[in-house]
């Protein structure tokens, strides 16, 4: 099959398609390159076919091979540790260990040297273990091989890293390029070859590279034997877009652009082969140029963390300073105490020297009160990150089915900044999108085809209809009769919206017999999914469209679909139908829809297009050839492109084209909402040329063509234009840029959560605009900014000049935004890539970020790597908020590695993002649950866990300095050496592990119900500096009361009944296990959420603590010194010890517990509320609060579907309320006698929606007649009444008295007054809806789809064959044309339209 | 080195994958665990919990505060100071002479009036006040070692220390302490074993703070009131070069032991000041209630505007 293809398309001269490319000039000026070549800058040789010359200096360049390694074998260690030491608490530690074997420490060696070790030692650990993954990944990517030429022609597979400059290497279909290589042939005869650049820049669509023409014909492995050729270029560059350089073959030299140029990771595209030599090697690569240094990143609370750190050793150096001050002065009493015999010479205890003393005293205490600083809780942080980042990788809600990748956290050092984003910067293709087009809908000479309702409307429908229930069962129950009709009339919506969603499923189940095999056809259409084609439309599929009366046009919209392409067919093996390829992904989706519609476009040569043509008449499909004459490619100043071509039999030339001008009025209002779903819309239109006028314009077409020089891109345009004007449109269609699952909802939950979403995009703006609005970041009413260069400035280049323009446009944005404070219309800034260059430049960036950072939502198109990640340094630096860059292609790997968090998508392109990320996703869609669930516990899990690291070392080392007080700063301590060990490593750790692994504050489900508890990360409300300095206050009350109690309690008297009086050993061990009893339950409080895990770790520490005082006091006195037999004889034994145990411990928990009681009381939190919501079970019991709260709790969201929905829901609100206003006041014209009636809530009146209605009404035939003559009861039962129901009434009302005029019995009229009309409008609506969804099983009813819109009586606006999408139109917006049509009429409509 | 990942394209996907991804695509497995769904109690610190905890706390602390009240109350201790009084009155002047010379009588005769009843055992301490035995200093010049070991010279090495500073001649009862396990069995010389030491054990056990009192004897009889009892004193000790005091004490115990009334006050004022706490939130939640779960304390009702607090 491929063999085939190859021989009939193979030598396809592809390149012909593309008109103008052919003769385009080269961009840059050859010549003044060309003098560059040997200056400085441009030095580089590299002999072709020749890399054994590339072996020995001068011209030996790097290898190939590329490492993304941090560390070598060698480096690892001083690298790795002064990674380590570059935190202070660390540093300090090392200090005070080296400190430690000098005489001066208070305690062992062991004590402080062992922690340090075991902190250390983990965290170089888990370097090298990242290390080598990245070095396994390295491996992967350089053993990969590539054919290249050894000798004789002959080529062998050899690896990457083992390519040499200058080698030849041939490169396959589909394969990457293995380093920048000089393109010298390709298997198509004229030497262009299809690359795709997706790893560079994210750019989707193909580029072509051609070669010169001098080396065209090396197009096979023999003839590369004798080729030699010498290359001088540019030096390595990061500058994907630039090449200069030259190629001397066969003694003449030719100058190289970078359209001869592949650079590496590429790939081939739709090209058999290409030969290349290779010109950069590895590093020297542009792409691995263009890449940045890969930072080290620590979290934002990290950060922080240290600076609570600094703090406290701020408060270290005051207690040791205060300590050895202390000494120094009691040194001289001290002289006094004969009992310490200072005679012999203590540096220490010298009175002779007392500021010596002090000054050693210091030290002493510097090292003895590092208790202050928690060190384990580092070694407890990479723990608890570590475990962290299991869970997230093994959560089964993050797991893609589809590519069986779960999501991986790379580096375990940044969970809990994940729950602080505050802007995401997302890549589009591959990220948001698929890369994948889609046929959706289409408007064929006025007939909108296809349509769905917009998800918009449905959600905001059934949110209305839940809401209005809620608010009349609530609200007014005693009002049965008012069983509003508003109700069906968002219903509606409901039912059409779910026929068109079920349409051909709900056939699937029809059990009657006639219709069996109309069923299923259907099922069977419904089954097949077909790639690219996503429309349902019975009446255009299965070739019905040609029963409809407007055959014409639909075969003359399907032609021309079928034939302005620049697409190629291939064969599918399986089926008859047909694959195709094009430039770009839009062109297939067409050609394959036109295909399903019947239009098959199955073979193309180099001037015939051939299709298999439904005939309307006799639907047959017939086979016709179209001879293409001129191909007019697209050209983003005109936006389309056109096809001339010549029918067979036809005389006459038509022409074709792409995005026409005029349109009709009911397609563009089509036009406009397939855009404002997110569409990719453009429109066909014809015309007919007569050869005559077509042989003149072609001779001007060519001579424009073949003009050389600057005038000649404005000869063309202007010949083109020449010809593509008085066209007939004939529809436009949508297609969509297919989102990857799950997108919409994601993004609507992190907009919910405070998270900005910016989009950085190479592609063009309208892609980008169209896909803003597909994902909800943009809509309708949100005012746009577009900040872009002109066409002028940007072609005088002029660096001043763009920067005023760029300058004025965001000034001028700025002052709309600041007077309109609407917030209901947020803001939405788009740039283009050009202006984002200019408008980072240092001295417009202030005013630009402003700018950006004020809007709802930012993007940015055209945006090259380099730009992607300058934006982002900018926005993390001059915003100070988190940024997380997401992004799937190397093109993202500089965002990423810039950004605070970088996000790799792993899906199916490169592994560079996920490389340079530090959590990679399968799906764009796991973000919402690794941030607002994962991200959420995290930073509160963490936050928690440093204020309670920070609070316990506090309570624990300052009463080792009140002890200092009470021994004259002598510098001893209460605790036995071991005790102090264990505290932090044994005794305290592992709640605060379980702490930092298990703590949930609310439930993941809540967490997604309530996206905006996000904020409180944001905020940074947990770990804030009020937070941070309450907790050290707690933790010194907390070691204030236990000191004191103790020292009370204990001394002097005896505290034991046989007299004994406590020493220090026994008074260390009682007052270390209040501290372990207080330390252990003050978590037990802060912790929310118990497992066993918990519940075990806490009291088992504490049990703990008496199992090792009963080990440590049984060993032999040698070992255990202050610890022997502690519990068993002497303090155990005492009641006073446990007595006090409990004094203390509830002594010093009382002030916290006191303050969260009232602070839980007067101003909760939100989790608080919310926790205590779920623990009342008012989820269940009042599911409506629950929901309202969840809405509620969005408010300030501005992107995303439910804010759409929300925007959409108040404009219908608006005009809800202003028709009501406006009928009431009516109705109270008619009858004054109604002042006292409570006048409605009023908003803003709008005079001319008033004027609107008083012109409805006037048309009426007796209005009087109608509304007059209505008890009061009555007119306030109609005030209550929907506006849509009035509507019906008057209407019923004014048939009524017609007839009765006509038949000459006025009076009969009265007796059918208003609420008896409701009851017959009731049942009219119901007795239609059954009629609708009879019809709908009738078979062969070409105009199904139009029924339900007939039973809309209420709405409709049934006078002409409206489609859906006017229907929804008319749901949406209020201020519609008021049907003059009477019901009776539009039945009778009904009635037509079924034969 | 270029420490990023630039290498190339398409890795995963086109080459078999490495040994690294292949871990990768494994489904994670589903427990209660790895999905951090495990069964919890979720405890709400809801105005019932707060009122009856203090209230708890309130009810438990105020009888535990009275009981051991009670019993320090039983306590008869009676605190003598004489380091002033046993100093004779031409030497009042100039006490640190009168204690460092040899020649001078140290012994001192002291009578102690009972007040109450003191049931047996008293036990009787001698009190010294502003004693750094704490500092470290002293806490490092003893070596347990030493007194652990044989060594011959023990005796003499502690020596400075076993200057001991008050002899009772006592005319009461023999001694009779149980304490000394805690120095092993060594002997300091072959005529006493250190163990048997009592007062030199006792000494060398550490006073925590720099006011202690250091259990001297026991005695084994009840003392009645208004007894008197006449203590002889070797006064040798020198604490006026630092000014500490010394005290002699005789005091009962009870369970908690000695004389301690700072427990019980501790505790009835922890359990009324938490009564106290109970009582104001009683008030502040009927003046100003908070129903469980009200949705308008909710940041977004609070402040409509969105912003957050």
């Amino acid at each position: 099959m491929h063999e085939s293809s190859r021989r009939t398309r193979g030598k396809l001269r592809w390149s012909k398609l593309y008109s103008f490319s052919c003769l385009r000039p080269h961009t840059s000026d050859p010549d003044s390159a060309q003098e560059l070549i040997g200056q400085p800058g441009f030095s580089r040789v590299v002999f072709c076919n020749e890399p054994q010359l590339h072996k020995r200096k001068p011209y030996k360049y790097t290898s190939n091979s590329v490492s993304t390694k941090k560390y070598t074998a060698v480096t690892f260690l001083p690298k790795a540790l002064f990674e380590q030491f570059r935190r202070v608490a660390n540093l300090y530690f090392l200090l005070t260990a080296a400190l430690s074997i000098t005489s001066l420490a208070p305690v062992k060696p062991l004590t402080l040297i062992g922690p340090l070790v075991f902190v250390v030692g983990i965290s170089m650990l888990k370097e090298a273990v990242e290390d080598w993954y990245r070095f396994l990944q390295d491996l992967n990517v350089n053993n990969r091989t590539v054919k290249a030429h050894a000798e004789n022609g002959l080529f062998v597979d050899k690896l990457w890293r083992e390519i040499s400059v200058g080698d030849v290497v041939k490169v396959k279909k589909d394969e990457y390029f293995s380093s920048d290589l000089l393109l010298l042939s390709s298997s198509y005869e004229d030497g262009v070859c299809y690359v795709e650049t997706m790893n560079l820049d994210g750019e989707t669509s193909l580029k072509i590279k051609r070669c010169l023409e001098a080396t065209l014909h090396l197009n096979e492995d023999e003839k590369f034997s004798e080729f030699k050729a010498t290359t001088r270029c540019e030096d390595p560059n990061p500058s994907l877009y630039t090449f200069v350089g030259n190629l001397e073959f066969e003694s003449k030299i030719y100058p190289l652009s970078p359209t001869q140029i592949l650079l590496r990771d590429s790939k081939l595209r739709n090209t058999d082969y290409v030969y290349g030599a290779v010109i950069f090697s590895g590093h020297d690569t542009k792409v691995v140029r263009n890449s940045t240094m890969s930072p080290s990143k620590r979290s934002r609370l990290e950060k922080k963390m240290d600076k609570v750190i600094y703090l406290l050793f701020s408060m270290l150096l005051l207690i040791s300073l205060v300590t050895s001050i202390g000494s120094s002065v009691v040194i001289k009493s001290v002289s006094q105490w004969w009992y310490l015999s200072l005679e012999d010479s203590d540096p220490l205890f010298d009175p002779s020297n007392p500021s010596k003393s002090g000054f050693l005293q210091f030290i002493r205490a510097l090292i003895l009160y590092g208790y202050l600083i928690p060190i384990s809780l580092y070694v407890s942080i990479e723990i608890v990150k570590m475990l962290q980042a299991r869970f997230i990788n093994k959560d089964k809600k993050m797991y893609d089915e589809a590519t069986c990748k779960s999501v991986q956290a790379r580096t375990s050092n940044l969970n809990e900044e994940l729950g602080q984003v505050e802007i995401i910067l997302s890549d589009k293709t591959g990220t948001l999108t698929c890369n994948q087009m889609e046929f959706r809908k289409c408007s064929i000479a006025g007939f909108s085809y296809g349509g769905n309702i917009n998800e918009v409307d449905i959600a905001a429908s059934k949110r209305m209809n839940t809401e209005t229930e809620a608010y009349r069962s609530s609200i007014d129950q005693s009002d049965t009769t008012s069983q509003s009709l508003e109700m069906s009339e968002f219903s509606v919506v409901d039912i059409i919206a779910q026929q068109a969603i079920l349409r051909g499923h709900e056939n699937a189940d029809n059990s009657n017999a006639r219709n069996s095999r109309l069923s299923d056809v259907r099922k069977e259409s419904v089954i097949k999914v077909i790639k690219g084609f996503n429309f349902r439309d019975d009446r255009l599929m299965n070739n019905q469209w040609i029963y409809r009366s407007d055959f014409f046009d639909m075969t003359m919209f399907f032609r021309v679909m079928a034939l302005c392409h620049t697409g190629i067919p291939v064969e599918d093996g399986q089926t008859d139908k047909l694959k195709y390829e094009a430039e770009s992904p839009e062109e297939v989706a067409f050609l394959i829809a036109s295909q399903e519609f019947g239009f098959q476009f199955f073979q193309r040569t180099q001037s015939l297009m051939t299709l298999k043509e439904l005939d309307p008449s006799s639907g047959k499909q017939v086979k016709r050839e179209y001879k293409l004459l001129n191909l007019l490619e697209f050209s983003s100043s005109r936006k389309r492109m056109s096809v001339i071509v010549r029918d067979e039999d036809a005389s006459s030339s038509i022409g074709l084209q792409i995005n026409g001008g005029a349109y009709l009025e009911s397609t563009t209002s089509h036009l406009s909402n397939y855009a404002e779903d997110g569409f990719r819309t453009l429109a066909f239109a014809y015309r007919a040329l007569e050869l005559a006028e077509y042989e003149q314009w072609n001779s001007i077409f060519t001579q424009a063509r073949t003009t050389v020089g600057p005038e000649r891109e404005e000869l063309l345009e202007h010949a083109t234009e020449m010809i593509e004007k008085e066209l007939i449109l004939l529809g436009v269609v949508a297609v969509e840029d297919k989102l990857q699952k799950g997108v919409l909802e994601c993004i609507d939950k992190l907009a919910q959560a405070g998270i900005k979403i910016w989009l950085l995009t190479g592609d063009k703006k309208e892609t980008a605009i169209n896909i803003g609005f597909s994902c909800s970041l943009l809509r309708q009413d949100m005012k746009q900014f577009h900040v872009c260069l002109s066409k002028e400035t940007e072609s005088k280049n002029h660096l001043k000049d763009m920067k005023e323009e760029i300058l004025h446009q965001i000034e001028s944005s700025y002052q709309v935004m600041c007077q309109d404070n609407n917030k209901d219309s947020p803001f939405a800034l788009v740039v283009d890539g050009r202006a984002l260059e200019i408008a980072l430049k240092s001295d417009v960036r202030g005013q630009f970020l402003q700018l950006a950072v004020n809007c709802a939502s930012v993007i940015c198109c055209r945006v090259s790597p380099k730009h992607k990640a300058l934006i982002t340094r900018l926005v993390k630096k001059h915003t100070g908020k988190t940024t997380l860059a997401i992004g799937d292609g190397a093109n993202d790997v500089g965002m990423i590695q810039e950004a605070d968090i970088g996000v790799g998508i792993s899906g199916m392109e490169g592994m560079q993002a996920i490389m340079a990320s530090d959590f990679s996703l399968p799906q764009f869609r796991f973000l919402e649950r690794l941030l607002i669930v994962h991200g959420h516990w995290c930073y509160k899990r963490i936050s928690k866990m440093v204020l309670y690291s920070v609070y316990k070392n506090i309570a624990f080392g300052l009463t080792l300095f009140y002890y200092e007080i009470l021994t004259n700063f002598s510098g001893d301590s209460l605790y036995d050496d071991w005790y102090m060990v264990v505290f932090n490593v044994f005794l305290t750790s592992m709640p605060v592990i379980s702490l930092g692994v298990f703590e949930q504050d609310v439930s993941s489900d809540v967490c997604l119900q309530f996206p905006s508890l996000y904020r409180q990360g944001q905020r940074n409300i947990i770990f804030s500096w009020s937070r941070v300095v309450g907790w050290i206050l707690n933790g010194i009350v907390a070691a204030s009361v236990i000191f004191l109690a103790n020292v009370y309690i204990f001394s002097p008297a005896a505290f034991r009944q046989e007299g004994h009086v406590a020493d220090i050993t026994q008074f260390g061990a009682i007052m270390y296990t209040c501290i372990i009893w207080t330390v252990n339950c003050q978590i037990a409080l802060i912790i929310t959420h118990f497992t066993w895990i918990q519940h075990l770790f806490i009291w088992g520490s504490i049990l703990l603590w008496y199992i090792f005082a009963l080990a440590y006091g049984a060993l032999p006195p040698d070992y255990s010194q202050r610890g022997f037999k502690i519990l068993t004889e002497s303090i155990g034994a005492a009641p006073l010890y446990w007595v006090a145990t409990f004094l203390v411990t509830t002594a010093a928990l009382l002030p916290y517990f006191t303050h969260i009681a009232v602070q839980r009381l007067l101003s909760p939190m939100d989790d608080h509320i919310i926790r205590e919501m779920k623990h009342c079970k008012k989820d269940v019991t009042e599911n409506q609060m629950w929901l309202r709260e969840q809405r509620n709790s969005q408010r300030s969201t501005q992107v995303g579907f439910s804010a759409r929905v929300d925007a959409r829901i108040r404009s219908f609100k608006e005009g809800l309320s202003l028709k009501r206003i406006s009928i009431y006041n009516n109705l109270l014209g008619f009858s004054g006698n109604l002042k006292t009636q409570p006048p409605q809530p009023s908003p803003p009146p709008a005079a001319a929606y008033e004027a609107k209605i008083s012109q409805a009404f006037s048309h009426m035939d007796n209005r009087q007649d109608i509304l007059g003559n209505n008890s009061p009861e009555i007119i306030r039962w109609l005030c209550n009444l929907s506006e849509s129901e009035l509507d019906m009434l008057i209407r019923l009302k004014s048939l009524i008295l017609h007839r009765a005029k006509a038949i000459g019995h006025d009076e009969l009229a009265k007796n059918f007054d208003l609420p008896t009309l409701r009851a017959v409008g009731l049942l009219l609506m119901e007795y239609l809806k059954g009629k609708v969804k009879d019809l709908s099983q009738v078979q062969g009813l070409t105009k199904l789809v139009a029924f339900p819109e007939c039973c809309n009586l209420l709405k409709g606006n049934p006078g002409e064959d409206s489609s859906m999408e006017e229907l929804k139109a008319c749901i949406g917006i209020d201020e519609r044309k008021r049907p003059t049509k009477r019901p009776g009429e539009e039945a009778t409509k009904l009635k037509k339209q079924r034969f | 080195m270029i420490g990023e990942a630039t290498s190339s394209g398409g890795g995963g996907k086109d080459d078999s994958p490495a040994a690294v991804s292949g871990k990768k695509n494994k489904k994670p497995n589903y427990s209660r665990f790895t999905q951090q769904e495990l069964p919890a109690c979720k405890p709400i610190l809801t105005p019932g919990w707060v009122i009856t905890s203090f209230i708890v706390v309130g009810v438990v602390f105020i009888p535990i505060g009275l009981a051991s009240l009670y019993a320090s109350e039983h306590v008869v201790e009676i605190v003598e100071r004489y380091d002033k009084d046993c100093i004779p009155p031409d030497y009042r002047n100039n006490s640190l002479h009168y204690i460092q010379t040899s020649e001078t009588d140290k012994n001192c005769t002291m009578t102690i009036n009972v007040p109450k009843l003191m049931k047996s055992p008293v036990f009787i301490y001698y009190e010294l006040d502003n004693f750094y035995q704490n500092h470290r200093r002293y806490v490092k010049s003893r070596s347990d070692k030493q007194l652990r070991s044989k060594a011959s010279e023990g005796k003499k090495n502690i020596a400075w220390k076993s200057d001991q500073e008050h002899k009772f001649g006592s005319d009461i009862y023999p001694k009779n302490f149980q304490n000394g396990s805690l120095i092993g069995g060594g002997k300091l010389n072959p005529s006493i074993p250190l163990s048997e030491q009592v007062d030199l054990i006792v000494w060398m056990r550490t006073a925590a703070l720099p006011n202690f009192r250091k259990l001297y004897g026991k005695i084994e009889k009840d003392l009645q009131a208004n007894t008197t009892i006449t203590v002889t004193i070797e006064n040798n000790y020198n604490t006026y070069s630092f000014g500490g005091k010394k005290k002699l004490v005789l005091s009962t115990t009870s369970w908690i032991g000695g004389k301690n009334s700072f427990l019980g006050r501790a505790y009835i004022a922890i359990g009324g000041l938490c009564l106290f706490l109970a009582v104001c939130f009683v008030f502040v939640y009927l003046l100003k209630p908070r129903p469980l779960g009200d949705p308008s304390y909710l940041s977004w009702n609070r402040n409509p505007s969105g912003q957050m607090n």
